[in-house]
């Protein structure tokens, strides 16, 4: 092959996996927006779902369940993932440190339903001993939180990795105590890292059916879930109205995270340029 | 170093607090509800589902270990079955996502340094947004009324729908579009990385580039490529979701068959076995996983 045509093959193949990629979500977006009731056949324009979604009370409160758990699960994982991260990198060794890595990936590549059904079987033992707590909104935010601890805490590793010991060791130099050293250094360097992770966490919680399928009660659906059950009976053009509001949120959060954390690290590098040039002087 | 002693000197307050808070977690939320699972495997069902659950209890060992659960799984072939063709489902989604995924990956590692992050978004920003909507979505263009046969019929390709709903297909469809993101972005790592001195090398030495990417590129990207192929194997073997939304009632996966005996014939203990048995298959991949984990880490 020439190297002519090897380009031509290569941005053809990057071009069908980017369509394949998208093709579904161009087809929510477009869908959401047809009068007809018939998810799959255009007839025109309108914003006809839009209007049944206003009005659908119980994929409203649904939402708004999953916004509420999103938010403190993401919360919850950016903690436990942070304190796991920081136990598995600064500190090399320990006794149980291949249990403690292990467990903490164990939520990363287990099947969902494993990870549900075993949680939930152990809040039920615990129920049966201490008599609580209650299936609901509590028992589907411990799920989420230790499956987005485990991804946090690969966001924050990673980040960590990379970050530069000689400054820890230079704060400790200077007088600073280990305590001090994590808020006043390497804190502030974590933040961007802590952000994506929050914003990682926080969809995959807003995401998920199986591990809510199995913890929650009585009265706590979560929009996953009722989207799952409505699309199991078949198609309905609400959840294309519901999925393209998503697609605009999350869509702008990502790009802005993003903006935010390439704005962040050029900062941090034009203050390290000028504090070497500085101490050069 | 001493191991005991380093262990007691450099046991500060702080130092106990940083890794027991992550140790505390993950044993309640992980480790004890896996060992819950192993024991009510060999629990028997009572006249309800909570039954078992009382002698919990009375106390840790319950020495009477009910193995009835097991061998119904063992002697009922549909399980056997199940377990079979889920391996076959995850095996076939690995190797086609490793087939459209390392072009992809290797093209992408390869394009101008400017471009690479933006391509890299825009391999999440599909990730990024709901996979249950996207599963949803291609019900909407496989179904026999649906968008793909639609299109087709009006431009009179075809006359009658083509069939791509509730089969294999539809099944695998969904489950290499869902992990193909997992697939690239390990292998893009990995060879992003990779120095370019050895193709030139090669070149230099008369090797056809067809032969240094087989005998150079491939091997240096061993790492990625195990990588990514546990990502997708590990849970594609008990994926839920998709086989239920887009697989039909043919195609037997034994996410779907633990799910149904715990929602719908509330057998817990039998359940759990599932569940136990499916653990025992996703060991080897995963203690595969972990050791190409480690000697990458090793290696930098």
């Amino acid at each position: 092959m020439s190297q002519a045509s090897n380009k031509v093959f290569a941005k053809g193949w990057m071009i069908a996996v980017y369509l394949f990629l998208y093709l579904p979500i161009i087809t929510l977006v477009v869908f959401s927006f047809n009068d007809s009731k018939l998810v799959t056949v255009w007839s025109h324009a309108s914003f006809r779902w839009y209007e049944a979604l206003a009005q659908d009370s119980d994929l409203i409160s649904a939402v708004l369940l999953s916004l509420e758990i999103a938010g403190l699960s993401a919360l919850m994982s950016v903690f436990f993932g942070t304190f796991t991260a920081f136990s598995l990198n600064r500190y090399k060794r320990f006794q149980g440190r291949t249990l403690l890595t292990s467990m903490s990936s164990m939520p990363l590549v287990m099947p969902d339903v494993i990870v549900g059904l075993s949680l939930l079987l152990m809040i039920v033992s615990v129920q049966n001993w201490l008599g609580f707590p209650e299936r609901g909104l509590f028992t589907i935010l411990l799920g989420h939180a230790l499956l987005g601890t485990a991804y946090a805490a690969v966001v924050v590793t990673s980040r960590l990795r990379e970050m530069d010991s000689k400054l820890d060791e230079a704060a400790m130099d200077l007088g600073c105590k280990p305590l001090q050293v994590f808020t006043l250094v390497t804190f502030p360097l974590l933040v961007p890292a802590l952000v994506s992770a929050f914003l990682l966490t926080f969809t995959l919680s807003f995401d998920d059916v199986v591990l809510s399928s199995f913890l929650s009660g009585p009265g706590y659906s979560t929009m996953p879930m009722v989207i799952f059950s409505r699309a199991r009976l078949g198609l309905n053009p609400t959840i294309n109205a519901v999925a393209t509001v998503t697609i605009v949120v999350v869509t702008i959060a990502v790009i802005a995270s993003s903006f935010y954390t390439s704005h962040q690290e050029r900062k941090r590098k034009r203050e390290e340029a000028e504090a070497y040039s500085d101490s050069n002087k | 170093m001493a191991k005991t002693s380093s262990f007691f000197t450099s046991l500060s307050a702080g130092r106990l607090a940083v890794i027991g808070v992550p140790y505390f977690w993950f044993l309640l939320l992980a480790a004890i509800p896996l060992l819950i699972v192993l024991k009510i495997s060999l629990s028997e069902m009572e006249s309800t589902s909570i039954s078992n659950m009382i002698d919990w209890s009375h106390g840790w060992p319950r020495l009477t270990l009910n193995f009835a659960s097991y061998q119904f799984l063992a002697t009922d072939s549909l399980y056997i079955k199940t377990y079979i063709s889920s391996i076959k489902y995850a095996l076939i989604t690995t190797l086609l996502c490793l087939a459209i995924g390392y072009p992809f990956a290797y093209y992408m590692a390869r394009s101008p340094k400017h471009m690479q992050p933006t391509l890299l978004m825009l391999i999440m920003l599909p990730f990024w947004t709901s996979f249950l909507l996207r599963i949803y979505a291609w019900k909407t263009l496989l179904v026999s009324n649906g968008v793909i046969n639609n299109i087709l019929i009006s431009m009179h390709i075809i006359d009658t729908p083509i069939e791509m709903m509730n089969n294999s297909f539809s099944l695998l469809l969904g489950m290499v579009y869902s992990y193909l993101p997992f697939m690239i972005l390990p292998l893009y790592a990995n060879l992003s990385k990779m120095d370019m001195r050895y193709l030139e090398a090669a070149s230099d030495l008369g090797t056809s580039p067809f032969k240094a990417f087989w005998l150079i590129t491939v091997p240096l990207s061993k790492a990625g490529i195990i990588a990514g192929s546990m990502l997708v194997f590990i849970p594609a073997v008990g994926e839920y979701v998709i086989p239920e939304l887009l697989g039909g009632s043919s195609t037997l996966m034994i996410g779907r068959v633990l799910w149904d005996e715990f929602f719908s014939n509330n057998d817990w203990p039998m359940a759990s076995a599932v569940a136990v048995v499916m653990i025992l298959l996703i060991l080897v991949p995963m203690g595969i996983y972990n050791k190409a984990q480690a000697e990458q880490m090793e290696g930098k």
